[in-house]
């Protein structure tokens, strides 16, 4: 502190998360694998199961993946497994 | 004595002792004892037989850097390093400390000392910061002394909307006297950004809150109740529903440090209730990242996202306290975490006998989530004490009323199905036929508080993310001091 300056401390974590762009969706689905991922809202099954069908009946490739609550975040290992095995991902978000 | 020995004496003019010890201060002069007395207001009061020793201490450095708590305070040094102290009067350690078997013959044996102006409250820390180490690691940001330090909290976001006081490093390290913990010590990862917490980030926030430092056990406690997973604060800081932390306290603590559980205690006006609250909230903003409309995703919110923390009426010998039904040993203090909305209240004045109470706030109760939803969200019932004191005199304890209700709340499936009365919210049409507890065991958590006058209760609703009672739910740890 100088006399001129009122001296404050930070009271943040001081941290700064890492941004990058997000990747440009594809044109086109064919060809690719959609990842259907039921994040544990009620319901979300049967908006998955209604857009499953959709897909696969154009040819396109889905892969179902689920965490066993929404209360809670998605764990590494479950990310991976999506960016892994899947070119697309649709969430279903809501009740 | 050694031919090196030097003496440093600490007084002030307001302490009757220090000018009790003039005459003893003279002679260790006289005697040709190098000698050092430092003056922290007026050093008239020494005399001329001083005057070639005094030395002003008024901005209280040398006391600050000697360590001074109590004046007079003489200090022996040998060879420059302090080889014995002695504080107030007491002749015979004055003779001992000079090797003057004669020192203060006319002054009474012993007259206790003054408090040290360096220790007065709110100095000490102001002295540490200008003369000492902190010790505070945290960013510092540097603001003109003419602009508005609150203001300039409000332009960095961090505050909740209300003014916050400005986190000076004077406040901090009063608040961090408020805790034995090191301040260096990491409670937990916040989330949703799961930023490590330390005590000193607790204290910065507890000061913004507007906390005294005997609230620091309180909120440190609160936050690591809060950081259990049981809890799942990410899930409540980033839901779309309405709920943050409600801390309930228990235990001697709570009237120690002056929290309300009478009049109003769900209200405004009582600076513990409000501040420690505030201060989990700030937490989970400033260093959780959990901020509105970023990723708080809270369609409406709650006003209980500013604060909502009040203490358990202990007052009747007869109530268990939540803290001990839930597993704290009677007489320590607790809190309690429980993520809640606002208030419903229940008015039932006609209601004299335990079964009209409770099948009168079994209704109130019902709403909780929705009418038709069970299974889906806890919560707390708060008692008021005239709505007790109808279980009271007919011998009903929190195990019995608790039965009673959820007894009250096995609802008909087919009353509470989805489209059932024309309403289509509600549980699947599959249930009906069974009877559907309203929560489930556990979830319904009762606490007393209140004033003495109203013949009314208040419902407490639970996250919705309570419907999977094993991922979230209430948590209560013992305070630790």
């Amino acid at each position: 502190m100088t006399e001129s300056t009122v001296t404050l401390h930070d009271p943040t974590s001081e941290t700064a998360p890492a941004t990058r762009p997000r990747r440009k969706p594809p044109a086109l689905l064919e060809g690719r694998t959609v990842a259907l991922f039921d994040i544990g809202k009620s319901r979300a099954d049967e908006f998955l199961d209604y857009l499953e069908t959709r897909l696969r009946a154009r040819g396109i490739a889905t892969a179902r993946f689920a965490k066993p609550t929404n209360a809670k975040p998605a764990t590494t290992v479950i990310l991976d497994d999506i960016a892994a095995g899947a070119d697309v991902v649709v969430e279903a978000l809501a009740d | 004595m050694s031919e090196s020995a030097t003496y440093v004496a600490v007084v002030k003019d307001e302490c009757e002792t220090c000018h009790l010890a003039v005459p003893a201060l003279a002679e260790i002069h006289q005697a040709g004892h190098p000698l050092t007395v430092y003056w922290q207001d007026d050093g008239a009061f020494l005399g001329p037989g001083l005057a070639a020793a005094a030395v002003d201490d008024r901005a209280l450095e040398r006391s600050f850097h000697l360590a001074v708590e109590t004046v007079p305070t003489l200090i022996r040094l040998d060879d420059g390093a302090e080889t014995g102290r002695t504080v107030g009067w007491h002749r015979e350690d004055w003779r001992a400390l000079t090797a003057i078997p004669t020192l203060g013959a006319g002054l009474p044996l012993h007259r206790p000392g003054c408090g040290s102006r360096s220790v007065e409250l709110g100095v000490a820390e102001a002295l540490r910061v200008r003369f000492g180490e902190t010790g505070i690691r945290a960013r510092t940001v540097e603001v003109a002394s003419g602009a508005d330090a609150i203001e300039a909290c409000y332009d960095r976001g961090w505050s909740d909307g209300l003014p916050v006081v400005p986190p000076t490093p004077e406040r901090i390290l009063r608040m961090l006297s408020g805790t034995r913990r090191d301040p260096h010590e990491v409670i937990g990862r916040v989330p949703p950004e799961l930023a490590p917490c330390t005590v000193e980030k607790v204290a910065i926030n507890a000061v913004m809150a507007g906390c005294r430092p005997e609230y620091m056990p309180v909120v440190l406690t609160a936050l690591e109740a809060a950081l259990d997973p049981g809890f799942t604060l990410h899930g409540v800081t980033c839901s779309t529903c309405f709920s943050s932390p409600v801390i309930i306290v228990n235990g001697p603590i709570a009237k120690r440090i002056g929290m309300n559980s009478g009049l109003n205690a769900l209200g405004q006006g009582n600076r513990a209730n409000a501040t420690i609250g505030r201060a989990v909230n700030l937490v989970v903003r400033n260093v959780g990242g959990g901020r509105p409309g970023e990723i708080d995703r809270a369609t409406l919110g709650s006003p209980g996202k500013y604060t909502f923390c009040f203490a358990e009426d202990e007052g009747d010998d007869a109530w268990e306290p939540l803290a001990v039904s839930r597993g704290i040993a009677p007489g320590r203090s607790a809190v309690t975490v429980f993520a809640g909305d606002g208030i419903q209240g229940v008015t039932d004045q006609k209601a004299r006998t335990p079964g009209q109470l409770t099948r009168s706030l079994a209704m109130g109760l019902q709403a909780v989530g929705h009418p038709k939803l069970c299974e889906w969200a806890a919560a707390v019932l708060v008692l008021s004490p005239e709505h007790y004191a109808i279980y009271r005199e007919a011998g009903w304890d929190r195990g019995r009323i608790t039965r009673a209700l959820q007894g009250a709340l096995l609802l008909p499936g087919e009353k509470v199905a989805a489209g059932a009365g024309g309403v289509a919210e509600g549980m699947p049409p599959s249930r009906a036929g069974q009877r559907i507890p309203k929560f489930h065991p556990g979830a319904l958590l009762l606490v007393r508080a209140g004033g003495p006058a109203g013949l009314f209760s208040a419902v407490l609703s639970g996250w919705p993310g309570g419907r999977l009672f094993e991922e979230s739910h209430p948590v209560t740890r013992e305070i630790t001091e």
